[in-house]
């Protein structure tokens, strides 16, 4: 009988040990999460940010202020000490985002949250994103100097890992029950790779040529034309474009391969965009030029932003930073600010590649064969076997798509030929960019940047504004890289890149203000050949009109141009579909709707009903109008809302607007009557499961934890008008991550915020302070101190001590 | 009466100890532990450790918790889920706590009966 309990309680000891101390599916190991002595009790607290910290390697004293938003402003000696401070203090604050984001750039989410997270990984890899980290990092080898800057950023963030223990950990560790690995140089090539897949990694060259293979030449050209007809470039019209002396490239006489592509990788938020602009000294109430960035990313928390100020005896620089990457990325100096948007130009092309045979060692090219190389990607797996997968590589790129993904014939596949996979050393364009003290530096700062390509907004306290599209920018020929390319024809290959100094570019125009809102970026008399591959046609319209509609702005202006929530897409379809639209036909119900966004003045306000109508009725329309590119058989694309838009007013019984599916030929106005009804009944049954449809509650803008949206970590239902195509291009995931304003007086007086607080900590009052006072359009004056002595509006001073 | 009192103090006093330089499941060695050396009766075996640790635990997580308004607590408990209520998530912190004590303490005292005779 004893044995028999002896054995009974050792057992049920051992299996409540068990229990408690493993992870069993999302539940974390519950003992050790939450034991108070060292599970996530210890996370319920701030940062500590005073005192003195040991740091291996620093050649002086590093003193960190915080200010009373938890930003940190370091003081240091020279650069070495600074980036190896920067990396300590981001690293704090910010470490389990740096390692999970650059695991994601990696491909290697599947080893934190296990099998679901293989499809992600293989896609990743076979964008070739390891391998454009990799030759991101040769290129940096040749400038010595920032290998080593690289590498102090790289020992702080690691001083920091060294520092944790089981208590210390952040909170998603804790709760996913792993540890964090030791950051290494290839980390920060990573995350620079994972912005360019970000910005510049989309295309819809397959797409594309499914569409002109099905529809011929004639009526693709109306559905996705080269140019809209309306168009406000980035740099402006009347811009003299003779310097531009070299010969173009010439179209060769050749066919585009027709293939029939039925599936492809997952693409980028299309909404990923920024706005930016500048308004000369003339332009501008206090005669100091005014300048605004506000990158539209994911809304995240952690946030992809961390504010800081760095300073050595040199320079002082402030503004956001990227976790993982070095300096300031949109920001300031006493000299000079600068900030970006996406460029968004074609730099992602496919080719179409016939292997000798299913060995897959050579593939044809220029009337012979070439050999191809293999990169074996493994991909580990939590709690799960690793994954291999074999990816062949041609001298154009990745063979992405072959009979291991996404294809089916052993003998071809589609390689993808990417400015990302160059290499470049876009690193030192931002560090250049920080010291920088006037327009030249500024230009020369941005020579050797190259992706993902930006508009570049530049103002100085000598008074210059400009605006520069930098980035490595092939010259193609006239239609080169629209459709899939035949990988064995050497004139399909990119035969040059436009040269730098004819990168198109604008200083001091005579209109005295330079914007971009990531449209097209010239118009037809730039000798380049580009074409709309999604340029937004909205908010640059309202931002440049708002500048030609008087002779001074003030910051206040800015404010409310950034906050500006007027819908130009529906005050351009509206009024004509409540003029079109058959009314008769309309209940009582209907009719009430009908006036509710009659009434309608095209702001988006959180109050008001007519943009969550309108909002339903567009998608509603849309999808119904392009019904016949809904397949299953082949990758189909719809055209761009701007040009579908354009179709209903000006041709609205084109073959396009019928439903394929009715015996009826509906025309634009029919669809108009159809979506309508569609939306009002829709909309009803929204009212009654979740009250009042008012565009606040209906579009339910949220703030999503970088792991899968964990609702706990998350923010929901933020009271923030806006949408895409807006000005304040707020939609419900998705919107402005950092709203920046910098006037150039001396010193500069800047304002910034972001959806999100300086503490990745979920369990700090500073992890997500910023997000009330960002919705409702509220800035915070940045703390820009001017040298370490300063006392005022210190929370708390660290010294980062240096030890041997 | 006597002994419960001691190997509640004994309990307590070496998972505070133990506690400083291993990982969550010191609690169980000082729940087996104090079973061995002061030996309790029926429910008492596995009560006394309990209540012991779940104080310990409760009052601590109370204490970080509490001066920081409990921020972290209301998260985790919509994580696990809980329904948002920190103070439940302090209970189950305690009740775990305590179980694994308890059930510890039930082995060690199976054992100090088998060495005794």
């Amino acid at each position: 009988m004893k044995h028999i309990k002896l054995i009974l309680t050792f057992v049920l000891t051992i299996a409540i040990f068990y229990g408690l101390n493993t992870k069993l599916g999302s539940v974390p190991p519950i003992g050790e999460f939450l034991d108070p002595v060292g599970g996530i009790w210890q996370n319920e607290k701030d940062e500590i940010i005073d005192g003195n910290i040991n740091i291996q390697g620093l050649s002086a004293p590093v003193t960190i202020h915080y200010d009373t938003e938890l930003i940190p402003h370091i003081f240091a000696q020279n650069d070495l000490d600074l980036y190896k401070a920067q990396g300590y203090i981001t690293a704090k604050h910010r470490l389990w985002q740096m390692e999970f984001q650059t695991h994601a750039a990696a491909g290697r989410i599947s080893e934190i949250v296990g099998q679901s997270g293989i499809n992600y990984d293989r896609t990743t890899r076979r964008r070739g994103m390891g391998f454009g980290a990799e030759r991101a990092l040769e290129k940096v080898q040749e400038n010595p100097e920032v290998l080593k800057f690289l590498e102090a950023y790289r020992d702080g963030v690691n001083s920091y890992i060294i520092s944790l223990n089981t208590k210390t950990l952040p909170v998603e560790y804790k709760l996913l029950d792993y540890k964090p690995e030791a950051w290494t140089t290839k980390k920060t090539a990573l995350l620079l790779m994972h912005l360019t897949k970000m910005l510049a990694g989309g295309d819809d060259d397959l797409e594309y040529t499914n569409m002109i293979r099905k529809l011929g030449k004639n009526r693709f050209d109306l559905l996705f034309p080269d140019f809209f007809d309306v168009n406000d470039p980035v740099i402006p019209k009347e811009t003299d474009w003779s310097f531009i002396d070299i010969e173009m490239t010439k179209m060769p006489q050749s066919e585009l391969p027709l293939d029939t592509i039925s599936q492809t990788i997952e693409k980028p938020n299309p909404d990923n965009g920024s706005n930016n602009w500048a308004v000369s000294g003339a332009k501008s109430t206090t005669g100091n030029p005014i300048l605004a960035n506000d990158p539209h990313l994911g809304l995240n928390l952690p946030s992809i932003w961390f504010v800081m100020q760095l300073s050595t005896p040199e320079y002082n620089t402030m503004g956001a930073t990227l976790p993982g990457a070095l300096g300031i990325i949109s920001g300031f100096n006493n000299h000079i600010s600068w900030g970006e948007t996406n460029a968004t130009r074609d730099v992602l092309d496919w080719y179409k590649i016939e292997f000798k045979d299913d060995t897959r060692t050579q593939y044809r090219y220029d009337n012979d064969w070439k050999s191809t190389t293999v990169r074996i990607e493994e991909i580990k797996v939590k709690d799960a076997s690793t994954v291999v997968d074999s990816v062949i590589y041609t001298h154009h790129g990745p063979v992405t798509y072959d009979h291991n993904f996404m294809g089916d014939n052993e003998k071809s596949g589609y390689a993808m030929k990417w400015v990302g996979h160059i290499g470049g050393n876009n690193q030192s364009t931002f560090l250049a960019l920080n010291k920088a003290k006037n327009y030249e530096d500024y230009v020369n700062a941005l020579k050797t940047y190259t992706a993902p390509a930006q508009n570049f907004v530049f103002a100085s306290t000598e008074g210059d504004i400009a605006l520069w599209i930098q980035g490595l920018l092939p010259n193609k020929w006239n239609g080169q890289g629209k459709f899939l390319l035949d990988g064995s024809n050497p004139e399909h290959d990119w035969q040059s890149f436009i040269p730098q100094a004819f990168n198109a570019h604008t200083k001091n125009p005579e209109r005295g203000f330079v914007s971009s809102a990531n449209q097209h970026p010239v118009n037809e008399n730039y000798p380049f050949y580009i074409f709309n591959d999604g340029y937004e046609t909205y908010r640059n319209r309202v931002i440049n009109d708002f500048f030609r509609s008087k002779d001074k702005f003030s910051i206040d202006d800015f404010k409310a141009l950034h906050n500006n929530n007027y819908n130009l897409k529906a005050a351009e379809l509206v009024p004509y579909m409540l003029e079109k639209m058959d009314v008769s036909s309309l209940n009582s119900e209907e009719k009430e709707v009908y006036n509710q966004i009659k009434s309608w003045d095209f702001n988006n306000d959180i109050d008001k009903l007519g943009p969550s109508i309108w909002s339903k009725w567009h998608t509603k329309l849309y999808n119904l109008t392009w019904d016949e590119f809904k397949s299953e058989e082949e990758a189909l694309l719809s055209p761009y809302a701007y040009q579908t838009i354009y179709i209903m007013k000006n041709n609205p019984e084109n073959e396009f607007m019928d439903i394929l599916k009715t015996p009826k030929k509906e025309t634009a106005h029919d669809l108009f009557l159809l979506s309508f009804k569609e939306t009002v009944k829709e909309l009803m049954e929204w009212k009654a499961k979740n009250g009042d449809y008012n565009w606040q509650a209906f579009k339910g803008t949220r703030v999503n934890h970088l792991l899968q949206g964990l609702p706990a970590f998350s923010r929901f239902n933020l009271p923030i008008g806006g949408d895409r195509n807006i000005v304040n291009a707020t939609s419900a995931t998705h919107g402005p991550s950092w709203r920046m304003i910098v006037e150039m007086s001396s010193p500069p007086k800047a304002f910034g915020i972001y959806p999100g607080g300086q503490s990745g900590n979920p369990g700090s009052t500073y992890y997500d302070n910023f997000i009330d006072d960002w919705a409702i359009g509220k800035y915070h004056e940045l703390n820009f101190m001017q040298n370490a002595t300063t006392t005022d509006q210190i929370l708390g001073t660290q010294t980062l001590t240096p030890v041997n | 009466m006597k002994t419960n009192i001691l190997n509640f103090v004994i309990t307590l006093i070496i998972a505070l100890l133990l506690s400083l330089y291993l990982p969550w499941w010191s609690i169980m060695v000082a729940g087996f532990v104090s079973a061995l050396f002061f030996s309790l009766k029926k429910a008492a075996v596995f009560f006394v450790p309990f209540l012991a640790v779940f104080l310990f635990f409760v009052i601590y997580a109370y204490m970080l918790s509490s001066v920081n308004n409990f921020i972290l607590a209301k998260k985790i408990a919509i994580l696990l889920p809980l329904g948002g209520d920190p103070f439940v998530l302090i209970l189950v912190t305690g009740l775990i706590g305590g179980l694994a004590t308890g059930v510890a303490a039930m082995f060690g005292k199976q054992l100090s009966n088998l060495v005794k005779k």
